[in-house]
């Protein structure tokens, strides 16, 4: 896997993100319309995810939930807006209560996958467009946790092999 | 951790102002050069008062700064906050980059040993 590019715009608050996979391009889509798949990697270690609902149409609204550390649950939603198998997905992506119902005031991101071949490797362009902080924060605290977590991790791993 | 060094009350106000077009490029124009509020007003469609109204909103966030100088309301952009936004979409950076390498990792267990997988998703 090769980060061709990153583009934050701070402005606009959008987020383009550019990876290769070395992988044909109907298996990379594959593990966003596959659901089983998706949830492989959706959600970070930590807080993996679980998309109880999930039908891959426009216009449906897929619900998921993330599981901390702790047993606590994050429920999300998706709403699919544009699909063209398989180049491209467009998806709203947002904070949802216990039942999978959207919070209101709706607050979500939108997202623009798109994947192309290029020199044989598929590439993923995912474009976040922001709409708001609470959600992004929320987004943010589960992914720095996962980060953290790791890196803890690591310094445990490294700890245990220094002899005291 | 970047993202601590703004409070969520920060954070929020920053990105409820610059979600408005407008006060984007109010941002934008007052960060490239200061100017007064008059000035930037004659730059929109819109009232004086609608512009001040924005002016207001962005100062709040703390992404400007406005001075009274003689009868003219100065306007300037504050950078700083403008690159904690830009923290905050650089720690997101991260949650896709985890992302993609754990996408890679499915995508070579694949390879080893593609139909067992299959099957076993399936369940």
């Amino acid at each position: 896997m090769t980060v061709v590019s990153v583009d934050r715009d701070a402005q606009a608050l959008t987020m383009t993100f550019v990876a290769e996979f070395d992988a044909p391009v109907e298996r990379v889509w594959q593990l966003w319309e596959n659901p089983r798949r998706l949830e492989r990697w959706w959600g970070p270690p930590t807080w993996p995810a679980t998309f109880e609902e999930y039908e891959f149409e426009v216009g449906a609204r897929a619900h998921y939930y993330m599981t901390g550390p702790d047993g606590e649950k994050m429920h999300g939603w998706w709403r699919i807006t544009a699909i063209d198998s398989p180049t491209r997905l467009e998806f709203h992506d947002g904070f949802a209560d216990h039942n999978g119902e959207p919070v209101t005031p709706i607050d979500a991101t939108y997202v623009v996958v798109t994947l192309e071949t290029v020199a044989g490797k598929t590439r993923m362009t995912t474009l976040t467009t922001f709409t708001s902080a609470a959600q992004l924060d929320r987004m943010l605290e589960m992914g720095m946790e996962e980060g953290m977590r790791e890196a803890m991790g690591q310094a445990d791993a490294i700890l245990a092999e220094v002899p005291d | 951790m970047v993202i601590r060094e703004l409070s969520d009350v920060d954070t929020d106000r920053i990105f409820r102002a610059l979600a408005d077009a407008t006060r984007r490029d109010i941002v934008a124009r007052v960060t490239s050069r200061e100017q007064s509020v008059s000035e930037l007003a004659s730059a929109y469609a819109m009232s004086f008062a609608a512009v001040q109204k924005h002016v207001a909103v962005l100062e709040r966030a703390m992404l400007i700064t406005k001075e009274r100088r003689g009868r003219q309301q100065i306007v300037h952009g504050d950078p700083a906050m403008l690159r904690g936004a830009a923290q905050l979409l650089e720690a997101y950076e991260e949650i896709w980059r985890a992302r993609s390498q754990r996408i890679e990792q499915i995508l070579t267990e694949g390879n080893e040993k593609e139909e067992g997988h299959d099957r076993s998703e399936r369940r």
